[in-house]
């Protein structure tokens, strides 16, 4: 009784009705997100900071030239991390069609579709794991940075410590991300979702994927491209 | 009533939707590319800072079209889209305010510290990374953290 008097004489929150529409967890998925990309913004401004209060700064093409298996000496600037681009927009669109397998209860199209985002996501690891690997072969680390300004003079260790310190922030949410994936899988196999009669859960995974990618579409931008 | 939870077709979208987004984020990311490529070794410093200019606006592009589409955010009600949206665009003021007092912090150490000043006109060499092969990777590794060291000194 009281709930249907509420209903009516409260516009905005009258407690009986979702306000945005949403489940809890995916509203409460939402505000996670919104604080990380705080936390991630709050890293990138601060390269950008130190950036600009600095007169000089190491050429990316110089620096990321480098591609798996390639001859010695071998220039091609962008071309590595083009590919790991990719990888995370593909594996992005394949979680999409997870998400979208769900809302149509196929399990099948879900599993098929976890298991290539899940597959995308442990390939961009191990791209980036052959970068750090190369890039500390060649001298690069957290306090050490081999690497000249574009115009010749000395550098700091600014440029690597950021670099480090930010890819390796976002491979971590790479790596949370396939872990939650796998548990989704997992539980898709157990038919945990088919019970519960949605596939909401997916949804809300999907979203912390697409963050990471987002996320990337930044750090790509802002240290290999910019 | 015009929505319900948990109901699919108000949600909008589709495969084919998602067949166009990610034909738009990859077209965007070959342009983002092509910039990228075209910029190197060029010499014109204004040009440069335009295409970096343009790099950064298809940067906000595919971010919206991820938040938007993937992440469905364009399909949601406008009460949450605004929640999500709004403290973001504080951004806008931390972009700007850091930004330009990195600028300014460059500008007075260029103006009153003069071994800052010099520092960034002393070419140096460059430094020997010898072969990238995994024997001398090592070595390699063990003298440029004595250099880092001898830099840190400075």
């Amino acid at each position: 009784m009281a709930t249907t008097t509420t209903a009516t004489t409260t516009k905005l929150w009258g407690g009986g009705k979702s306000p945005f529409n949403v489940e809890y967890g995916k509203l409460m998925m939402w505000y996670f997100l919104m604080s990380d990309a705080f936390t991630f913004g709050a890293f990138l401004i601060s390269y950008g900071t130190i950036r600009f209060s600095t007169n000089g700064w190491p050429d990316p093409n110089e620096v990321f030239k480098s591609f798996p298996f390639a001859p010695e000496g071998m220039n091609a600037p962008l071309v590595f991390v083009s590919i790991m681009t990719f990888i995370l927009i593909i594996s992005s669109v394949t979680m999409v069609l997870a998400v979208h397998a769900g809302h149509n209860m196929d399990k099948k199209g879900v599993v098929k579709n976890l298991i290539w985002t899940i597959i995308g996501g442990l390939a961009f690891l191990g791209c980036q794991a052959w970068e750090w690997t190369h890039l500390h072969h060649e001298g690069a680390w957290w306090g050490s940075n081999p690497f000249l300004n574009a115009d010749g003079t000395a550098s700091s260790t600014n440029f690597t410590n950021y670099f480090f310190t930010i890819t390796g922030f976002h491979g971590f949410h790479v790596f949370s991300g396939v872990i939650i994936n796998i548990v989704m899988l997992i539980m898709t196999l157990m038919d945990k979702f088919e019970q519960r009669g949605h596939y909401l859960m997916i949804e809300k995974a999907g979203l912390y994927w697409h963050f990471v990618d987002l996320v990337w579409v930044f750090v790509f931008t802002c240290f290999y491209l910019v | 009533m015009s929505h319900s939870v948990g109901h699919e077709e108000t949600h909008g979208g589709g495969t084919s939707e998602i067949k166009k987004v990610t034909i738009i984020l990859s077209v965007l990311t070959i342009i983002e590319l092509a910039l990228g490529f075209w910029m190197i070794g060029m010499e014109n410093k204004g040009l440069v800072l335009a295409i970096k200019g343009a790099i950064i606006i298809l940067m906000l592009a595919k971010a919206f079209y991820i938040v938007g589409y993937f992440m469905h955010l364009k399909h949601e009600i406008k009460n949450l889209i605004m929640t999500i949206v709004v403290p973001l665009a504080l951004f806008i003021w931390f972009i700007i305010a850091f930004l330009a007092d990195g600028n300014s912090f460059r500008n007075l150490r260029n103006t009153y510290d003069p071994y800052f000043k010099e520092q960034s006109t002393i070419k140096v060499e460059k430094k020997e990374h010898g072969s990238h092969g995994a024997a001398a990777g090592a070595h390699a590794d063990t003298t440029h953290k004595s250099e880092g060291a001898v830099e840190n000194k400075h």
